[in-house]
């Protein structure tokens, strides 16, 4: 946040546009697919903007170290990772604090969203790799996670979407890329769940004033509902049903060994 | 189906929960003197006591029995609230599994396998002559000629992939057709 | 992590029944390799990339390039580092922390496999000579594990080099080139099941196999680098046979990168 601004880049012109061409409310291209994994039990890939982020989902499965179990619900461990070719300058394999405060805020959302009380004793492993980094990748790995938890056929009170708002040469503007993460003056991540208008994630930096504030969640909200059709839409596709097709006809055979 | 402000939901995918009286189909993991640990493709692993197998097991002899990586057939004789599984094989269909071929598909997908009334398992019992047994934890056993018990995996992996979209049985029923030509009709 | 269980006697059985019939599991010959899908230069913030899939094992590979040292003994030539990540996302029994000792021979075998091969020339990677080169990350990640990690991740590094550019205008080193490269080695590997010998393995057949041979060839087909693993044992006829299915599957694989 707040780097100087190079020579001659003017994040906002004089029509309004941002630097892709974007309006301030408008989203960077989003493309989300569930499944995209064989071994892992719930998969999904999020390209968003220049982010390319993977996520996958272990479990419920048994929970290690032992000692994490919690006789009474799963837990859920989450691990988001950049891979060291996602950003300009390698990054190291392995955490960083980073990554670590990232997953903890991430896992904490996921968490809300499971029903983990039926699966007491077990862990629920997320993990996120982000391929390509672009600004924005803590909630577009949300956002992935999410898809990947209903992938793996996890129960679930809802889908979460993710997304940031920011202020950017005194604009407030949905979705900051890179440059506008770079040298814009804030940054505010939002996740919440348009049906219920719960929030569970949110940071901000920078300076905003309270109405701005106000306008940028405004911002974050609707792009959140947005990023949620999205979602619903690649698990849509990934079981292909279509309205009125997922009525099986078969479905009432009781399984045993036969 | 909605109750009021439930909805009931059918998963296409997840991991199977043990119930008590499910028949499952599981893999040796671990033993002890007098217990077997069973993968029962769950988050819970099931413990069948010696005394709840069909053989007279003396105290630490359990590997005379069945050795790790072994496959039974087994019922779900207990699952407490912290989800802790007993076993048991007490019972004459229950046994241990030699030869034939090992499938695992989302225990949600296991009524498709088996069909209304049991439909689609008996025409591909039918077709293949293999002899198949469904353990609904979404693991499967069949066994017959080498070459026939591919073909029945084939059709099952189908039945998996395909098993939320229209048509499936006439679909299964051509594929099984054309696997086993001289088979039938 | 979690363990996964001990692969089932049932399924064990399944697979040597077949073989002794001359089939595997998954309808393929001995001697062939899986579907292969290579994607090149996915990833943008890398100077070069390949995601690609050898059935249903998928590896990504980014390469990154700075400007650094170069070691005392090679004072003229550039630095080639690779690294093999078997991330958690891949594979139940992978964990994250520190390389375990698979990913550390992965790593050294897909190293050895670029270096031994000559396959870049390191000389053109210099700068000034005892001062400044180009120093090479190989860097491949695991991302769905079912088998043979060795040839994917050998040659999804041989695509990803092959789409490299050396950034020099980033670094102030003149303009952008494409990173020198020599030949194209090709890794393959071969599996001894009792008896028998497949190439590329899946992850059921690596695991009823005794032993595991990858052997990387040239365009001329010349060896270039080799490695054994596994507890059991391959005789002299068995290498032989290994090498003439990893030279014979290496030509398949060789057009499609």
């Amino acid at each position: 946040m707040s780097m100087d601004l190079p020579e001659g880049m003017k994040l906002i012109d004089e029509n309004g546009k941002r630097l892709d061409g974007r309006n301030a409310d408008e989203l960077r291209p989003i493309r989300i697919e569930a499944g995209v994994l064989r071994r892992a039990d719930g998969s999904a890939y999020v390209e968003m903007g220049k982010n390319k982020i993977l996520a996958a989902v272990y479990g419920p499965r048994e929970c290690h170290p032992r000692h994490l179990q919690d006789p009474t619900r799963a837990i859920v461990q989450c691990h988001y990772n950049m891979l060291s070719f996602s950003v300009d300058d390698r990054k190291r394999p392995g955490p960083d604090r980073r990554s670590v405060e990232i997953s903890k805020i991430v896992g904490e959302a996921l968490e809300y969203s499971i029903f983990l009380e039926q699966f007491p004793r077990t862990s629920i492993d997320v993990y996120i790799a982000v391929l390509q980094a672009n600004a924005g990748t803590r909630c577009a790995g949300l956002t992935a996670a999410s898809v990947a938890v209903a992938d793996a056929g996890i129960p679930m009170r809802d889908l979460i979407p993710a997304c940031a708002a920011g202020k950017v040469a005194d604009t407030i503007v949905l979705d900051l890329n890179k440059e506008e993460d770079n040298f814009g003056d804030a940054d505010l991540p939002l996740a919440y769940i348009p049906r219920t208008g719960e929030v569970l994630l949110l940071q901000m930096d920078g300076h905003l004033t309270q109405a701005e504030f106000n306008r940028a969640i405004e911002l974050a909200k609707g792009g959140c509902s947005q990023i949620y059709a999205v979602q619903q839409d690649a698990l849509r596709r990934k079981y292909s049903i279509a309205a009125g097709e997922n009525g099986g006809k078969e479905e009432e055979a009781r399984g045993n060994v036969a | 189906m909605s109750k009021g402000n439930y909805v009931d939901i059918l998963p296409l995918s997840g991991k199977y929960v043990p119930f008590s009286g499910d028949e499952v189909i599981g893999t040796v993991n671990d033993m002890t003197s007098s217990n077997w640990l069973f993968d029962i493709n769950s988050p819970y692993p099931g413990v069948l006591h010696a005394s709840e197998s069909p053989w007279k097991v003396e105290f630490g002899a359990t590997a005379k029995y069945l050795e790790l990586g072994d496959n039974v057939t087994a019922r779900i004789l207990s699952v407490d609230d912290s989800k802790h599984v007993q076993l048991t094989m007490r019972d004459q269909s229950l046994r241990k599994l030699k030869g034939g071929h090992v499938v695992d598909i989302p225990y949600a997908k296991v009524p498709r396998v088996i069909g209304k009334s049991g439909s689609m398992i008996e025409m591909i019992k039918e077709y293949s002559r293999c002899k198949v047994l469904i353990g609904k934890n979404g693991r499967i056993w069949i066994d017959g000629e080498v070459e026939n018990v591919l073909k029945v995996a084939k059709a099952i992996r189908i039945i998996d992939e395909e098993s939320h979209t229209h048509g499936l049985t006439d679909r299964i029923r051509d594929f099984l057709e054309s696997s086993f030509p001289s088979k039938h009709g | 992590m979690s363990q996964r269980s001990p692969l089932s006697e049932v399924k064990k059985g399944h697979i040597t029944t077949l073989l002794a019939k001359g089939k595997r599991s998954d309808g393929r010959s001995f001697g062939e390799l899986r579907p292969v899908s290579i994607i090149e230069g996915a990833i943008e913030t890398a100077e070069g990339s390949a995601r690609m899939k050898l059935g249903n094992t998928e590896v990504v590979v980014g390469i990154k390039m700075a400007v650094g040292e170069p070691f005392a003994d090679t004072p003229n030539k550039g630095v080639l580092t690779t690294n093999v990540e078997l991330i958690p996302m891949a594979f139940e029994e992978f964990e994250s922390g520190p390389p375990s000792p698979m990913a550390i021979e992965l790593s050294r075998v897909v190293d050895r496999g670029i270096r031994e091969s000559q396959m870049i020339d390191l000389e053109a990677l210099c700068i000034t000579p005892e001062k400044e080169v180009w120093v090479l990350y190989v860097d491949v990640y695991a991302l769905d594990y079912d088998g043979n990690l060795f040839d994917a991740s050998s040659i999804a590094a041989v695509a990803a080099l092959r789409n490299t550019m050396v950034p020099a205008k980033r670094f102030g080193k003149g303009e952008d080139f494409h990173l020198p490269l020599r030949s194209t080695p090709i890794s393959c590997t071969t599996v001894k099941i009792g008896d028998y010998l497949v190439v590329d393995p899946t992850l059921e057949e690596e695991e009823v196999s005794s032993a595991r041979l990858t052997v990387a060839t040239d365009e001329n087909g010349d060896l270039r680098a080799m490695q054994k693993g596994g507890s059991g044992f391959f005789t002299f006829e068995e290498v032989k046979k290994s090498i003439e299915m990893s030279v014979e599957a290496g030509r398949a694989i060789r057009g499609k990168i």
